[in-house]
């Protein structure tokens, strides 16, 4: 084999996976797995370790592969990160561990994620469990939100002995995880759902269709319930739009209630009771992962998928392989446009959107060169639903129910990187704060707070 | 898991239940909704808090059978759960914020069309409770659908009913009746209309001739009831509100009828048809 190239990871061909939900992506076996991480030359100054947010020890796990440890390789990443099974799913690797990987500057990089992945799996499937029984230390935590921030957050104050109760809104844990990221890139019964009985397997409760704020307020749980900290990692799910003429013409859709339907009531399947309207013909509107997926939602629903996107592929937030999947899946792009307005029927159904042509000018504040209108470039694009997934923003609910606790003004919980915010006892994290990120970030950021709040709490 | 207490039929196809559902019931306020799932693969399905009790920590619900999930709402029987129970949702009624003095002085109209008698309960109760005057005109098509009329009488003072076919009451709809009340010289501060969103449209034509202030509650389709999806958008006042967090009460004159009517026929030609099981041409060959 030439060790120039990444070992290919087998997937399902693209003919198949277009008509079903299963995970396109099969992983390493655990030939394939040994060959790839021989291609690691275990750097003694790692520059990938520097890539990972939670800075796992790549080097060390890959060296326990490469001679068959399994229970080592699983402990070692088991230090630093306890999502592995879906971080090397849907970590954006390019831009992370394996972007600064040193065979990556010649070659190929190593592919860590789908290492990282195989060393998950053998754990599910072996049932091998890291978790140590903790002694109780007598203090209790409230968490609210059970995304990757939450459930970071919860595994490591469990970890320590903490009785930790997670307050969840939706009626099934795992956030995003299970609302948003669709079944063929992150299997929920598989994988989801086995790392969330782990989480309960430490001792951790979780408490669904409870919505903090009105359900129970934070005072509350302070006052009535008997907490000694509160960590919010509710997430920043508030679909923003375009506010454009037409928005809400029927078959206009956010990409959270289109994934939504799909993912969390499972409307892709027959069984299920939730309504799910998909069309022929479907417009996307952005580039980033959500864009994606709702884009390759659609397409395994039955309908022909175009993407508008107002800068160019190299720009495009998604993961690289992520746009090379929808590709091969046969999903379209308009690139370098952008709608103007939705066009409807006098009835109020969507015919189709205007858009107008950009072109790429001066570098704005997140370093992408800005897109300009082209004057006079207008043209329409057929579709009977469009899907816009332009971003979300934090709900306001938990900072509006929350005296003393300051926000910034896209109304995330302001706190440092320590995960202390405004109001003694209450720590933040994840999307709340940053603005929607990565799933790594968010549990980086629930395993910051963690910390915090056992200096806190003085345990 | 969230028990069914009671059970009671309150016309052919509406039945109210109590639920055992504690954290619910101790932070409910009148104007809030919930959402109940009934099985693994149940819709959520949003519902308005009809009374609740926070001592016996149960919720009551009213549910009108109309498609498949309020048909396995409706089916439930006491002993038996709801698999999940979210909320109280929504903004609560604007007037709990008012004190109880300035409540005193106040004259309230309710218009209830329909099953809406339900929503409108927990309002007139509260009101009365405080001390307001409070008239409620309940409409119904005919004498059988006309529900909850003894606990309103409770807490009401004066009860209209009217029947679109005469057979209980004032023969007409419910704007009608509004219209006769307020020419013989009736005079409210506020007026509240919850009912089919066709109704609520029609009362606000009605109420904006003579200038009274009306709010009405809009059961817009929705899926998370959180904030999550957008799927409960409506128009208010020119901009996108969305119904479960932004309301569900709306100041009437502000709100845009015939989209939010539009947007709640949206699955209706998927729901009706039979084959809309499959959806994605699986299982088909
Ligand atoms: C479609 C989609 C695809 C994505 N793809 C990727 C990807 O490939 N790779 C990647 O790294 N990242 C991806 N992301 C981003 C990533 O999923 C998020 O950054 C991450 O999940 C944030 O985690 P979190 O714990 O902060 O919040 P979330 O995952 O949003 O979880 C927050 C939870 O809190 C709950 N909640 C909110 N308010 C309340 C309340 N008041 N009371 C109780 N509970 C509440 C919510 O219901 C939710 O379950 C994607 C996001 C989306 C939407
Ligand atoms: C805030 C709020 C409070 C509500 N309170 C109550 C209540 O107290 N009791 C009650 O019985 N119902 C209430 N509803 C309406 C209830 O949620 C719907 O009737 C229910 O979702 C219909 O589900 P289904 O599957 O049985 O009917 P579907 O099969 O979904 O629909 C059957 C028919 O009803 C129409 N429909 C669907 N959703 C609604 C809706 N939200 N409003 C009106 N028509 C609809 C459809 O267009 C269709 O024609 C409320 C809705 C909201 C948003
Ligand atoms: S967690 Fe993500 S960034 Fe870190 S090593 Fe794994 S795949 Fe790379
Ligand atoms: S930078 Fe690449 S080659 Fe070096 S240790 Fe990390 S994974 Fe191995
Ligand atoms: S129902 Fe989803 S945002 Fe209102």
């Amino acid at each position: 084999m030439d060790k120039k190239y990444k070992v290919p990871v087998r997937e399902q061909d693209p003919k198949e996976r277009v008509r079903n939900f299963q995970e396109v992506s099969y992983g390493y076996n655990a030939e394939e797995a040994a060959l790839e991480a021989s291609r690691c030359i275990q750097c003694r100054n790692p520059r990938c370790v520097g890539g990972c947010p939670v800075s796992i020890r790549i080097p060390e796990f890959i060296k326990a592969i490469l001679e068959g440890n399994m229970p080592g390789a699983a402990s070692i990443i088991a230090q630093d990160s306890s999502l592995p099974a879906v971080c090397g799913r849907v970590c954006p690797q390019e831009s992370q561990c394996e972007g600064v990987c040193i065979m990556g500057i010649k070659n190929d990089p190593v592919a860590i994620g789908k290492l990282e992945r195989y060393v998950a799996d053998w754990a599910r499937e072996n049932n091998y469990s890291t978790a140590i029984p903790a002694v109780p230390n007598g203090k209790k935590v409230a968490i609210v939100g059970s995304g990757p921030a939450g459930l970071a957050c919860a595994t490591d104050l469990a970890k320590a002995g903490c009785d930790v109760t997670i307050f969840e809104a939706l009626h099934k844990p795992g956030g995003v995880l299970v609302y948003g990221i669709p079944e063929f890139r992150l299997p929920k019964e598989e994988v989801v759902d086995y790392e969330i009985n782990q989480v309960r397997k430490l001792g951790v409760k979780i408490e669904c269709n409870v919505v903090v704020g009105r359900t129970v307020t934070i005072d509350q749980l302070f006052e009535r319930e008997g907490f000694d900290a509160v960590f919010v990692g509710s997430g920043a799910g508030l679909p923003k739009f375009l506010g454009i003429p037409g928005e809400n013409f029927n078959g206009v859709v956010s990409a959270n209630e289109f994934l939504t339907r799909s993912n969390l009531m499972e409307a892709y399947s027959p069984e299920a009771d939730t309504p799910i309207y998909v069309g022929k013909r479907v417009a996307v509107v952005g580039g980033g992962n959500v864009a994606m997926d709702a884009a390759r939602t659609a397409l395994r629903l039955g309908a022909r998928v175009e993407v508008v996107y107002r800068r160019t592929q190299k720009e495009m937030p998604a993961r690289v392989e992520e746009v090379h999947h929808a590709l091969e899946e046969g999903v379209t792009f308009q690139m370098l446009t952008n709608p103007v307005a939705v066009l409807g029927t006098e009835k109020g159904w969507v015919t189709g959107l205007r858009c107008i042509r950009m072109e790429l000018g001066e570098p704005d504040e997140s370093g992408r060169r800005r897109p300009v209108e082209i004057p006079g470039s207008e043209f329409d694009i057929d579709c009977d639903v469009a899907i816009i997934a332009l971003g979300t923003s934090s709900n306001p609910l938990i900072a509006r129910t929350t005296p003393g606790l300051e926000i910034n003004r896209h109304n995330g919980i302001v706190a440092d990187e320590r995960g202390i915010t405004s109001r003694p006892g209450v720590f933040a994290g994840g999307d709340v704060v940053s603005g929607a990120a990565t799933v790594i970030l968010a549990m980086g950021a629930g395993r910051q707070a963690a910390k915090s709040i056992l200096e806190y709490l003085g345990v | 898991m969230y028990k069914i207490l009671k059970k009671r039929i309150l016309a052919p196809d509406i039945c109210l239940m109590e639920v055992s559902a504690p954290r619910v019931a101790s932070s409910a306020q009148p104007g809030q909704f919930i959402i109940v799932r009934v099985g693994e693969k149940g819709e959520r399905v949003p519902l308005t808090i009809c009374d609740f009790d926070p001592v016996a920590g149960s919720v009551t619900i009213v549910t009108q059978r109309v498609g498949a999930s309020s048909r396995k709402i409706f089916a439930l029987e006491v002993g038996e759960s709801f698999e999940d129970f979210a909320g109280p949702l929504g903004v609560p009624s604007e007037f709990i914020h008012q004190s109880e003095e300035a409540l005193q002085q106040k004259r309230y109209l309710f218009i209830a069309g329909g099953l809406g008698t339900a929503p409108v309960y927990p309002q007139v109760k509260y009101l009365h409770q405080k001390g307001a005057h409070v008239d409620v005109i309940i409409g119904a098509k005919t004498r059988d659908l006309v529900i909850m009329e003894e606990e309103m009488k409770q807490v009401a003072s004066q009860v209209y009913i009217c029947t679109d076919d005469g057979s209980y009451g004032f023969k007409g709809m419910v704007t009608a009746r509004l219209k006769e009340l307020l020419d013989t010289g009736a005079q409210y501060d506020q007026a509240v209309a919850i009912g089919p969103m066709i109704m609520m449209k029609f009362v606000t034509v009605t109420a904006r001739r003579y200038n009274l202030p009306l709010i009405v509650s809009l059961n817009t389709l929705m899926v998370d009831g959180t904030g999550m999806c957008g799927a409960c958008r409506v128009t208010v006042g020119g901009k996108t509100r969305f119904a479960c967090v932004d309301g569900p009460e709306f100041d009437a004159y502000k709100v845009d009828f015939d989209e939010a009517m539009r947007r709640q026929s949206m699955y209706k030609t998927q729901e009706l048809d039979a084959d809309h099981k499959c959806k994605i041409g699986l299982g088909n060959g």
